[in-house]
């Protein structure tokens, strides 16, 4: 190292302990995205008698985003995500399209999806790979220092070797054609800031094939080293039975990641369908006084809002596993192959937790089909991408299925153009009354009589990372 | 003995991170060098013990501190102190942790503001009140990490680009220190320039640049000189990385928007780029929304309440009807 510095004193702080023993702290949740709390309340005899996630911080989007002129949001609300940064810049367009009653050319609609699911590609390998794997490769038990893609690269270096390579695949694709991977700027309201030319085309087409082949590779590597391998026990971590809302293809009810109806099904299978602009006629959010995130819940059941285990009341789920529950089919062949083997096992819906990481592989494949099919098109070079847009008053709502859920953008503008009124509901904001409830069903399961140990939280957390949020 | 390396985001999005991972096969060179001992997006080392069994917050020791984000409550400023009381170098990795970057927009609002927004008047939510246990206090805006704690090392960026993040830490295993570009955007910029005069106000982006699709940049004109506002001339260098690209938002044809920060790290983006607007003989009153030229660097004072007293280089809110 070059200088040495003094190290500063270190600050003393205020208790987190909530004045009692009887509280378990979990924090940071890791191997996740976001910034989360897990308290588990245990009784006099050391059996858990609440969990609760909390969420610890929120940054105002929707306030800041006020008055300012909607064409530049979507270049500001990717800020709210850098893992799915892509699904918030089209969200956003879409709803400032629908303020300034803008239309998209077709293929600048193309260029928008194709990015779009691409990005679902690299954000699934992250998921997958770095954050969940290490749990049933390495161990829930193992040492929690080398619990993680670093211990991955030591104990299957090729197999690291090979997933950095694709992200860094993905993420180069999307840079040479796009710009900024990370913080895109090239979805615009009215279309797409530039076309796509054939060299470029070639290019893609070259590396989506290699990420369609890694794909295959992945859902074999994961049937056969992960899911065969793993316990029962660990199979019913988080188990719960809820609602689905995801997004399908309005001619055949097909899985889709970019536009269509909102189906939002009950746990026995019986489901609304209703268009974008809709939402708050289904969906109702929650709040409570432990934590900053709300609890979004389906309003539209007529059954208010609950958490309690054995009876929830309005609770559903997002994500990969919602969305493969909630379409009837996948309009793409080797997606579709998985989708009927897995609904032949594990039924529709399927409610097991840890069915999110088998559905994730699934919508991986789909992903990487869907990429190859858009740059196949044979217009997808055409050169008229954006149309003009004239600022003025309405209102727009944009959704797209971003990797956790359904994301919605609900702007309305005044005469300028400007932003007066916002309202998201983002994917994971969706699983959080879901996410609080398998984590309590897992410690229920898992903590009894005060015995507590390192890898018996880490498996508690486990129900918190099936759901990527 | 491998260098260690402690990092927390803090007021944050995740996307510094990820750049990090997006270094490719140097990430995993890199971890033959480097020993993390804290890490909460790929490694599971807790504040309260493994067993959550401790009741403060605790940062194990590291040669290298790296915090992304800004900081919005009293427990991001703990986390924030903590690293920088067990770490020798504190890195402030990307834009928020630099100047506030986007979430510091929220300095022109009031807590109040947001909390009646979000909690009470959202067009779905139950109304109630805004949460109050166990959740941490906000502080009065978002700060930079140099506002509250002493940073060795700045690495600016929305998220910094992967070259840079790479040898940042190759430069910091040397023992040297790193160093950020000291250019602007435009500086780095290849599109063509023709000079002063042509263009007296700033159109909005809602129609596309002017630009020929299979030619080179060099062929395009300057964005700003076509009209557009441009944030290349007040914006640090440094989002094309190392190896020869040119700025990302320019190779999309989108014009920049200042996600690196001011060129000098106490530079004002918005009194800069007014300047370069009025010296260029561009009525600035074209900008429809002035407080934006500082969408990334609202920390260290710049952007404050509506309500407050205008501070040193803030606009005025000043919104031209759109130009049709």
């Amino acid at each position: 190292m070059g200088k040495a510095f003094q190290i500063e004193p270190a600050d003393t702080t205020q208790n987190h302990g909530e004045g009692a023993r009887k509280v378990i702290n979990i924090q940071p949740v890791t191997r996740i995205e976001g910034h989360a709390r897990i308290a588990v309340h245990l009784d006099d005899e050391g059996n858990v008698a609440d969990a609760r996630v909390h969420i610890m911080s929120m940054r105002g989007f929707e306030k800041f985003i006020e008055g300012r002129p909607a064409e530049e949001v979507p270049r500001i609300v990717t800020r709210i995500c850098g893992i799915c940064p892509w699904q918030h810049h089209v969200a956003s367009s879409k709803a400032v399209d629908g303020c300034f009653g803008a239309s998209v050319p077709s293929v600048g609609r193309k260029l928008r999806e194709l990015m779009q699911v691409m990005a679902h590609i690299n954000d699934k390998i992250l998921h997958f790979f770095f954050l969940a794997a290490p749990d049933f490769l390495l161990g829930s038990d193992s040492e929690y220092s080398v619990r993680n893609i670093m211990g991955i690269a030591e104990k299957s270096p090729k197999l690291a070797e090979k997933v950095v390579q694709m992200r860094y695949l993905g993420q180069m694709m999307m840079e040479r054609f796009a710009g900024k991977a990370i913080h895109p700027v090239a979805v615009v309201p009215g279309g797409f800031s530039k076309p796509m030319v054939e060299s470029e085309r070639q290019e893609l087409l070259a590396g989506s094939r290699q990420q369609l082949e890694f794909a295959r590779y992945a859902m074999d590597f994961a049937k056969s080293r992960v899911f065969s391998a793993t316990d029962p026990t660990t199979k019913r971590i988080g188990d719960i039975t809820t609602g689905f809302l995801g997004t399908v293809n309005p001619a055949d009810g097909s899985l889709n990641l970019y536009e269509g109806l909102l189906r939002l099904m009950r746990p026995d299978g019986s489901f609304h369908e209703f268009s974008s602009r809709e939402y708050a006629d289904f969906i109702g959010e929650h709040v409570e006084p432990w934590s900053y995130g709300k609890f979004p819940f389906a309003h539209a059941w007529g059954e208010g809002f609950s958490m309690d285990l054995e009876q929830p009341r309005g609770v559903y789920r997002t994500n990969c596993l919602a969305r493969i529950n909630v379409a009837d089919c996948i309009d793409t062949p080797l997606a579709q192959a998985e989708l009927v083997e897995f609904r032949s096992e594990f039924g529709r819906p399927a409610q097991s937790t840890m069915l999110y990481h088998r559905a994730r592989l699934i919508e991986l494949l789909h992903a990487c089909e869907k990429v190859v099919e858009l740059l196949e098109s044979p217009d997808i070079t055409d050169p008229r991408v954006r149309d003009e847009v004239w600022p003025r008053a309405g209102r727009g709502v944009g959704c797209v299925e971003a990797p956790r859920g359904t994301l919605i953008h609900d702007y309305s503008t005044d005469e300028s153009g400007c932003i007066t009124r916002a309202n998201l509901i983002v994917g994971t904001t969706h699983n959080l009354a879901p996410i609080n409830m398998s984590v309590k069903k897992a410690a229920r399961d898992l903590i009894q009589n005060g015995k507590v140990d390192e890898g018996l939280l880490n498996r508690v957390e486990m129900a918190v990372r099936a759901y990527d949020p | 003995m491998p260098v260690t390396v402690a990092a927390e985001s803090l007021s944050s999005c995740a996307g510094c991170e990820i750049s990090m991972l997006n270094m490719g096969g140097l990430f995993l060179e890199l971890l033959k060098e480097i020993r993390i001992v804290h890490m909460p997006l790929l490694f599971d080392h807790k504040y309260f013990g493994q067993a959550g069994e401790e009741n403060f917050i605790g940062i194990p020791e590291a040669d290298i501190g790296i915090v992304s984000g800004g900081i919005r409550n009293e427990e991001q400023l703990e986390v924030a102190l903590k690293v920088r009381a067990q770490c020798r170098i504190l890195v402030a990795l990307g834009t928020c942790a630099t100047h506030g970057g986007i979430p510091a927009l929220m300095n022109r609002y009031s807590d109040e503001d947001l909390f009646r927004r979000y909690y009470r008047t959202s067009e779905t939510t139950e109304a109630a009140a805004p949460p109050n246990e166990v959740v941490p206090r906000f502080l009065d805006r978002t700060y930079a990490l140099d506002e509250k704690a002493r940073v060795d090392v700045y690495m600016a960026g929305c998220p910094p680009h992967p070259d840079y993040l790479g040898a940042m830490f190759q430069t910091l295993l040397d023992g040297q220190w790193p160093e950020m570009p000291t250019k602007s955007v435009c500086d780095t910029c290849p599109t063509r320039r023709e000079g002063k005069g042509n263009v007296q106000k700033i159109r909005r982006f809602t129609r596309s640049a002017r630009f020929q699709n299979e030619k080179p940049l060099s062929e395009m004109k300057c964005l700003l000189e076509q009209g557009l506002l441009c944030m290349g001339p007040v914006t640090r260098a440094g989002c094309a990385g190392l190896h020869g690209n040119v700025p990302m938002c320019i190779s999309a044809r989108v014009p920049c928007r200042g996600c690196f920060g001011p060129v000098k790290q106490d530079g004002n983006q918005l009194l800069d780029m007014l300047n370069a607007l009025a010296s260029n003989g561009i009525d600035v009153r074209s900008i429809p929304d002035r407080h934006s030229l500082l969408r990334f660097s609202g920390a260290h004072g710049r952007l404050i309440r509506a309500s407050g007293r205008s501070p040193k280089g803030e606009g005025r809110d000043v919104r031209s009807p759109a130009e049709h």
